[in-house]
């Protein structure tokens, strides 16, 4: 019988494809929320503001922040597989799925601090 | 997943790469002075080249959110064959009208 593993779960690469995955499917279940939350001008100016007003909440300013993490870091992670996949095979892989995700996180930090 | 909708899944990421870049600098800037609509809609509204980004940036993530979502549930959940396909062309459709629908709200005066 095959013995089931679990080492390759601690393996860099395997932790970036999974953050990819995970930031893909959060950004596509918060697609149909943003959409919705800017029709709002559909209705009026004004109901588009009350929106925003209602925003402004700390907890929402941590949770657009996670957002732009996400976009980031799926940008980032995503541009790397296709250099995989299109260009000439480069060693050092671990070191730029590391790079791309503490490049996200020092660009959410950035947006936060300026948000703030 | 097939090799038609690999070759959709890069493209479109490939694609979208460049709007994306241009989405986060939009959102910095935007956030830096406070969000309003007065501001959103001040840069939107009656721009065709707003219109047109924002039209290209839905159609493709509609597109590549709907393969990934396929490709996931494909692996994680019990779900294949023409399921596959529903769940796949629902979620494309939803994101594509609800997107769509986004950008006439905040281009269209």
């Amino acid at each position: 019988m095959r013995q089931r593993t679990t080492a390759h779960r601690r393996n860099t690469l395997w932790i970036a494809a999974m953050i990819h995955r995970l930031s893909g499917v959060a950004l596509a279940v918060f697609l149909p929320l943003h959409f919705l939350a800017l029709s709002l001008a559909l209705e009026s100016e004004a109901r588009l503001d009350g929106f925003l007003t209602w925003s402004a909440q700390p907890v929402v300013k941590l949770a657009e922040t996670g957002l732009v993490f996400l976009l980031a870091v799926h940008l980032l992670g995503g541009l790397r597989v296709l250099v995989i996949e299109n260009l000439a095979w480069r060693p050092a892989q671990k070191q730029a799925a590391i790079a791309a995700a503490v490049l996200s996180a020092a660009l959410a930090l950035t947006f936060f601090v300026r948000l703030i | 997943m097939n090799v038609k909708l690999y070759l959709w899944q890069r493209l479109t990421a490939a694609l979208m790469a460049p709007l994306i870049i241009t989405h986060l600098i939009v959102i910095f800037y935007a956030t830096a002075n406070g969000l309003s609509a007065a501001e959103i809609l001040g840069r939107t509204r009656g721009s065709l080249g707003w219109g047109l980004f924002y039209t290209l940036f839905v159609v493709l993530a509609a597109i590549h959110a709907a393969i990934g979502v396929r490709v996931v549930a494909a692996e994680w959940t019990g779900l294949a064959g023409r399921s596959l396909d529903v769940l796949m062309w629902g979620c494309g459709l939803l994101l594509l009208v609800l997107g769509l629908r986004a950008v006439i709200a905040v281009v269209v005066p």
